[in-house]
């Protein structure tokens, strides 16, 4: 009963909804390879939102996480043009590293000097971006002007599924285990459940935080080279805006803004209701322009249902206590 | 005497310093430093600078946005904010167009800009203050939604053609050089600096920010002290949004687009506490001189905007990381 009650099991009835919705007028959108097609391209926005739900854990936010895959797009483009032999794998490391360090410069923020996350971030989204134009001065980087190799990687298809996708599921099966089975992943559940109990059992709530910085700035620095080499361009306003789909998904999956609640599986179903709602749209012959409305509107329905849901958990307990006296 | 005074462990001042040498010491008064330390190093860098017709113009870099950073100044004191601001300035300005387009005059436009304003922070207060909901989740919602209806209806089209008239509010001048806007941003100064310094409300709002739960207990309406606050942001955005929108002439969906994050760096950069419970309207006041006169004086040496919107970034988190940096240091 619990099972069925469970934020992960509604939303992938409310999924499934959705598609059956769609399916009765337009039967093709749920043939096999479309819906792979539709996690393929949601994988970006998977990817991001799972950083992202650890930095909410610990009771923070990160609004950088757009600004910080743009600019580590930008260098990876720029390091493609300029070293076209480059191996992808190098790309990819350094693709890692510069997210981790962008990540770092906002948890070192937070952590050592205590400044309210969404100050942080909301600083460094529009520093980080300001970098892009400087580095680029303002151009373009086009696909011609890119090697085979790098735009090749991510759409390379190993069992139908491409590359693109593979690394999301590698990325969610690493931050499911993490989050489970490690201390680390324990220790920013605790962090943003109790902070004060959190230091009490010898946890660094700061460290936490910071820790959970460089995580989603890591992975924001991977789906930075993704994206670029998928869409074959780069420029300064890349996934602009793209850090308010990422809260989203992490809203509508569960993620509780106050910090301590939220699962990894929660956060995927959030991240593909929003990927299967902006495929759709074009399939059921809405203008794209509705997608902005209805990702704000989405927000705001499951922030509704997360809060109503925990209070009547709420109301449980005071009741059994008073019976109790 | 020097036997008691070295048994107590802690030093207790017999006297507070007085009021003038804290005036010396606030934050405002440093942020008064900063700004007349740009207007000097403006004027050397470049020879345009002093003209008081460019100097009027430079006002028009932060008027809309000083309207808006007022109300949110109360509301960020408060514990709360709003980040639809700039989404509500795009609603507002959509609801003119088609209202101008239904061949309305100035009034009907202009109370349709503030309407819309105000029933859009309605719904951000009543989903704040009647569901329970954190601002931040509400207004990054709204913040989408506001936008994302104002893309619905004018997709990548624009509206134009608004009436001579209309033209005033954001191309006026009320007398020599002074605009229209400037009038109207003075005195909103005066009127937010009296309902936060000087009114019940504005202390209600203090004790609010300070501790919800105490300001509850003590007898204060919480819940519609915030809801107020929300409508008053919505005002402004709205009024922001008649000001902007006659300034350009034209209305597009992407009008605005990223100004809350200009407004809440004003905020902040003026001395408010971003966890709210502190903070003056002067600050305010002098913070957005120093934005309009950073942005204006790197746009007379041909800076681009994004690049200014770098050193607005360093801006607010320096402004707040230097004092705490300062006192690590001192403390260490």
């Amino acid at each position: 009963m619990t099972m069925l009650k469970s934020r992960e099991a509604i939303l992938t009835g409310a999924i499934l909804l959705l598609l059956i919705l769609i399916a009765t007028r337009f039967p093709g959108f749920v043939a096999p390879a479309n819906l792979m097609a539709v996690f393929n391209d949601t994988s970006p926005l998977m990817i991001l939102a799972l950083g992202q739900m650890v930095v909410i854990l610990t009771r923070c936010i990160d609004l950088s996480v757009a600004a910080n895959l743009a600019l580590t797009g930008m260098i990876c483009a720029m390091l493609n043009v300029a070293f076209p032999g480059l191996p992808v794998a190098v790309i990819l490391i350094v693709a890692l590293a510069c997210g981790a360090v962008m990540g770092a410069v906002n948890g070192l923020l937070v952590w050592k000097l205590a400044i309210p996350p969404i100050v942080v971030t909301l600083g460094t989204m529009t520093i980080y971006r300001g970098i892009i134009f400087l580095l680029s001065d303002g151009a373009w980087i086009n696909s011609h002007e890119m090697s085979p190799a790098f735009t090749g990687f991510p759409r390379t298809q190993i069992l139908g599924l491409p590359v693109l996708g593979w690394l999301a599921i590698l990325v969610t099966a690493g931050m499911a285990l993490i989050m489970a089975r490690t201390p680390m992943g324990r220790s920013f559940y605790a962090a943003g459940n109790n902070p004060h109990a959190a230091v009490y059992t010898g946890i660094d709530v700061g460290r936490a935080q910071f820790r959970a910085f460089v995580i989603s700035g890591t992975l924001a620095g991977l789906a930075g080279y993704l994206w670029i080499s998928r869409y074959a361009v780069a420029y300064v306003d890349i996934a602009g805006g793209f850090e308010l789909d990422v809260v989203a998904a992490c809203v509508i999956g569960g993620v509780s803004i106050a910090g301590g609640v939220g699962t990894v599986l929660g956060t995927i179903l959030g991240a593909l209701f929003l990927g299967v709602i902006k495929n759709a749209l074009p399939v059921v012959d809405i203008s794209p322009f509705w997608q902005l409305a209805i990702s704000g509107a989405a927000i705001l329905v499951a922030v509704t249902f997360n809060s109503r849901s925990g209070r009547t958990r709420g109301r449980i307990i005071l009741k059994s206590v008073e019976k109790a006296t | 005497m020097s036997s008691i005074a070295t048994n107590t462990g802690r030093k207790i001042p017999d006297q507070l310093t007085s009021p003038a040498s804290r005036a010396l010491r606030s934050w405002e008064s440093l942020l008064l430093l900063v700004a007349v330390f740009i207007f000097i190093l403006n004027s050397f860098a470049s020879p345009y600078f002093l003209d008081p017709w460019n100097l009027s113009d430079a006002t028009f870099n932060f008027t809309e946005k000083a309207m808006i950073a007022f109300a949110m100044a109360l509301l960020i004191i408060a514990g709360e904010i709003d980040l639809s601001v700039a989404a509500i300035i795009a609603l507002a300005s959509t609801a003119m167009g088609i209202v101008m387009q239904a061949g309305f005059g100035t009034p009907v436009i202009v109370l349709t800009g503030l309407a819309t304003g105000l029933l859009c922070g309605a719904f951000n207060g009543l989903m704040v203050t009647r569901l329970g909901l954190p601002s931040i989740v509400v207004t990054i919602g709204t913040m989408s939604l506001f936008r994302g209806i104002s893309f619905i209806i004018l997709g990548d089209g624009a509206f134009r053609g608004y009436p001579d008239s209309f033209a005033v509010f954001g191309q006026g001048y009320a007398f020599w050089v002074i605009t229209v806007e400037f009038v109207i941003f003075a005195l909103l100064a005066v009127i937010y600096a009296v309902i936060l310094h000087r009114t019940n409300f504005g202390r209600a709002v203090f004790a609010i920010g300070n501790n919800p739960t105490a300001a509850l207990f003590s007898g204060i309406r919480v819940a519609r002290v915030k809801m107020i606050l929300f409508l008053l942001t919505g005002l402004m955005s709205g009024l922001a949004a008649v000001c902007l929108t006659s300034r350009l002439g034209s209305t597009r969906s992407s009008i605005a687009s990223g100004m809350e994050l200009e407004v809440v760096t004003m905020v902040v950069l003026g001395g408010v506490n971003i966890l709210g419970g502190t903070g003056t309207i002067g600050g305010v006041v002098i913070a957005a001189f120093v934005m309009g006169l950073v942005t204006f004086g790197l746009g007379l040496l041909n800076v681009p905007g994004i690049v200014m919107s770098i050193f607005i970034g360093l801006l607010l988190i320096g402004v707040i990381a230097l004092p705490r940096l300062w006192s690590r240091l001192r403390g260490a």
